[in-house]
């Protein structure tokens, strides 16, 4: 009897996360008529496609016990290379999908240089990019808004695989399938979660750490990158503004998904989850017309609170 | 007065969930006694100490203090009764000085200015006391040695009127040096009448300062008698009803080929011309003293630091390891001293553990890793080692100190290295699991294994190796053959008092 009471806690605790998130859609459900339409999710899909993918790099550093606050510059000079390389250089579709990826491979692994190389504190490396990155955006847009032409890049954000489903939202299931088997399934995600766990002993098994370190923000710079693109894509223009407190979004799902900003703790999937427990709590106050000052409160107030159940609920674990 | 004893707890029973961890165990200390409390890890003593101090309740029994009984229901009032634990990570602030620490919760009367010159001076007289004038107030801790560190934090306790001193494997983590400071320490202490549980797995130190020992066994209470009516075999045998003569297994290697020479090896003072080698099948030992440059020869030879000048030849190649990758890939093991921050991944998965340094060996092609054989190579290890687990899903923390060193020994065993380094191997665990991580030792080096053992542990050093080299400040200054081995010839070779030295 109280083995098998144990046991349903056990299980309602491990899956907190999918709870947290049944019951926001029951929720949303039964506030707005408007939620469940074709319409709103797949608008949501479109919107939080990007937001999952830089989730998934955020992930990775979160995971070696870093954090990386470049991501939403990266994203802004990503979007801005979409539209520079459209404009400016002509290099066409082709050049438009790699200039992005390669600024955000560069950014990324400069920063994670210095946090692997120099043991510079990773939250000092990744802000001095984060402002690097955003100015680099902002010195190549001349700090404008710069308008894509027409027909390139805007179709891909726009397009629907059987007039439904988002080619976004696929190209986000895409990335979301590969993290989790690369974390689940090889060597490098391995390596990852032990380097978070206990660097020095991953290191005296004689494993190079600070590769895996370097890699990770090298990664988290080409989701960035690839989130950027997706970003231009939606809005047609390639602008250094966007992505603001990014960088905050995702560290939340992260953390709302059970990482532990220590590392070696934190799961791909429960990290999506993370992200659409925060794009429900926003879609809703949208649909209900919180204005949006209060909105950033809620929203606050919210992550504090699973933040907290996290801990509560990995306490539990642990003592039973 | 007619309390003979300062503590008593009598009968305590203390279940967790449904199981029992103390099973009607009693407890008796008079002033001025250094009382032993001895038992096998498991054996319900921390359970009992955690009681006293009030970080755990009794469910059953009573507690006197100086005959009273008393409820102890909170570490607070554990504290106000003079009850004081001395855990082995110390409750320090490092960067602060000698006397911020000591009086740390009473910096100044009354929320006054701090009166420094005050503070120190109390400080100083509190050390001088004690007879460790050589530490000053100034000095910040983290300064200090970890055996004036431990000096520090007595004091810390002392000056809060703590009569019950709770010393917990204090010895671990000191040398030969420091440990007899610190009974020297214990003698004043007994002098001036403060009642001393002292916890250790070190069988000769309980026979040298302890008056009393309490025995305990899996969570029941098994004797108490004082210490000159048994010795070291009647008292192992009470603690795990096992004769002594089998705690150092019998070996049967064949010693073969030189696997590891070194050549004046230098790096600052830690390392200073530091020569051996070291053949397969044999195991030698590396005694001395804590600092003296053992851990730090066997870091440069692995590779986790750089060396200045030397020479290492590795199974017949001159090598010049940069990195642990490369002593790894070449077949060289280091089972580091310091197993929770080094050793074993504790918030990870046995199998993440042992198959870490062998990831090569069960990934496919795109570093897929074979869960399959991932699974199979755990198990045939630990099996191998004879570990004792539930699930290899579950977390290294959830094993037993000795289990998880095990666990540690695995990852090289799946390796297939040709030489291991063992850095203080047995440190922190208990009897049993020690006779079993040598009986590994044993098995390693009959397979071939070349075996580097660091250990400031005597008995360990005298019982296991076949020969011995003693490190002295960065030195190596004497090297002993197993017959020439004995305890008083190892300490005076660590000690710098051989003769034959000079």
């Amino acid at each position: 009897m109280k083995s098998s009471k144990n046991k349903i806690g056990k299980i309602l605790i491990d899956n907190n996360t999918y709870i947290m998130l049944l019951l926001l859609l029951i929720i949303c459900a039964i506030i707005s008529p408007d939620f469940f339409t074709v319409q709103n999710i797949t608008n949501l899909l479109r919107q939080y496609s990007g937001t999952i993918i830089v989730c998934m790099g955020m992930l990775y550093v979160i995971l070696t016990g870093g954090i990386d606050l470049s991501v939403g510059s990266i994203l802004a000079l990503g979007s801005v290379m979409v539209a520079y390389a459209l404009t400016t250089k002509e290099l066409g579709m082709i050049g438009a999908i790699l200039l992005p990826l390669v600024c955000g491979l560069i950014c990324g692994a400069v920063t994670g240089f210095f946090v692997a190389f120099t043991n510079m504190a990773p939250f000092v490396a990744s802000l001095a990019m984060m402002t690097i990155a955003r100015g680099v955006a902002y010195v190549v847009s001349n700090g404008q808004p710069v308008q894509t032409p027409a027909n390139t890049i805007g179709r891909l954000g726009v397009a629907k695989l059987g007039g439904v489903l988002p080619w976004l939202a696929i190209l986000a299931l895409v990335v979301v399938i590969i993290f989790f088997c690369i974390l689940r399934y090889t060597a490098f995600g391995r390596i990852v979660i032990a380097i978070g766990s206990n660097e020095t002993s991953v290191r005296l098994a004689g494993i190079p750490t600070k590769w895996y370190k370097l890699s990770v923000y090298a990664i988290s710079g080409v989701c960035s990158g690839l989130a950027g693109i997706i970003a231009s894509s939606r809005t047609a223009i390639g602008t250094p503004i966007i992505g603001e407190g990014l960088e905050l979004d995702a560290i939340a799902a992260c953390v709302i998904g059970g990482a532990s900003l220590n590392g070696g703790r934190g799961s791909v999937l429960k990290t999506v989850v993370g992200v659409f427990v925060l794009a429900f709590i926003s879609n809703i106050m949208n649909l209900l017309a919180v204005p949006a000052y209060p909105q950033d409160i809620i929203k606050g107030v919210i992550i504090v609170l699973s933040v907290l159940l996290q801990e509560f609920t990995t306490r539990k674990s642990e003592t039973i | 007065m007619a309390n003979e004893y300062r503590v008593e707890m009598k009968n305590i029973v203390k279940r967790f969930g449904g199981v029992l961890a103390l099973n009607d165990v009693s407890l008796r200390v008079k002033p001025g006694e250094v009382h032993a409390l001895v038992g096998e890890n498991g054996a319900g003593k921390s359970t009992l100490m955690k009681i006293l101090s009030g970080a755990f309740q009794r469910d059953e029994g009573m507690i006197f203090i100086d005959g009273k009984e008393e409820k102890i229901s909170s570490p607070r009032e554990a504290k106000e009764l003079g009850v004081a634990t001395i855990y082995q990570e110390f409750m320090l602030a490092p960067h602060l000085t000698v006397a911020e620490n000591i009086f740390i919760d009473r910096l100044s009367e009354k929320n006054k200015f701090i009166n420094w010159k005050e503070l120190n001076r109390k400080a100083e007289e509190i050390l001088r006391q004690l007879g460790f004038e050589e530490i000053k107030a100034k000095a910040t801790v983290e300064s200090l040695s970890v055996a004036y560190q431990q000096v520090v934090e007595i004091c810390k306790n002392l000056t809060r009127n703590a009569r019950i001193l709770v010393l917990d494997e204090p010895t671990a983590v000191l040398t030969f040096s420091e440990i007899e400071k610190l009974f020297l320490l214990i003698e004043k202490l007994k002098k001036d009448g403060v009642s001393i549980i002292y916890i250790s797995h070190r069988l000769e130190e309980i026979f040298q300062i302890c008056d009393r020992i309490t025995v305990l066994k899996d969570g029941t209470f098994v004797k108490e008698v004082g210490t000159e009516e048994m010795d070291k075999h009647q008292l192992v045998n009470l603690m795990v009803g096992r004769d002594m003569s089998t705690l150092f297994p019998p070996r049967d290697a064949k010693i073969g080929e030189t696997v590891l020479e070194v050549k004046n090896l230098n790096r600052g003072k830690q390392v200073q011309n530091v020569s051996f080698a070291v053949r397969a099948g044999e195991v030698l030992g590396i005694s001395g003293l804590v600092g003296a440059g053992r851990t730090e020869t066997m870091r440069l030879i692995f590779g986790a630091d750089r060396k200045e000048s030397g020479e290492i030849i590795f199974m017949g190649e001159k090598v010049n390891f940069k990195s642990p990758k490369q002593a790894v890939r070449k077949g060289l093991g280091l089972l580091p001293e310091d197993r929770k921050q080094q050793g074993v991944l504790l918030e990870q998965s046995i199998r993440i553990n042992t198959t870490l340094s062998s990831l090569k060996k069960i990934i496919r092609l795109l570093g897929v890793i074979s869960e399959k054989k991932d699974k199979e190579l755990t198990r045939d290890v630990l099996e191998q080692l004879a570990t004792k687990y539930n699930s290899m899903e579950d977390h290294t923390s959830s094993l037993s100190g000795g289990n998880q060193q095990k666990v540690a020994l695995a990852k090289w065993l799946v390796a297939d290295c040709k030489c291991i380094i063992l850095d203080e191997p047995t440190r922190g665990v208990d009897v049993g699991a020690k006779v079993e991580i040598y009986k590994n030792i044993n098995d390693l080096a009959e397979q071939g294994v070349a075996i580097v053992m660091i250990s400031s542990e005597m008995t360990e050093i005298i019982g296991m190796c076949d020969r011995t080299l003693i490190m002295r400040q960065g030195k190596v200054v004497g090297e002993l053959n197993k017959s020439e081995l004995g305890e008083e010839k190892l300490i005076r070779y660590s000690m710098g008092v051989n003769v034959h030295e000079e």
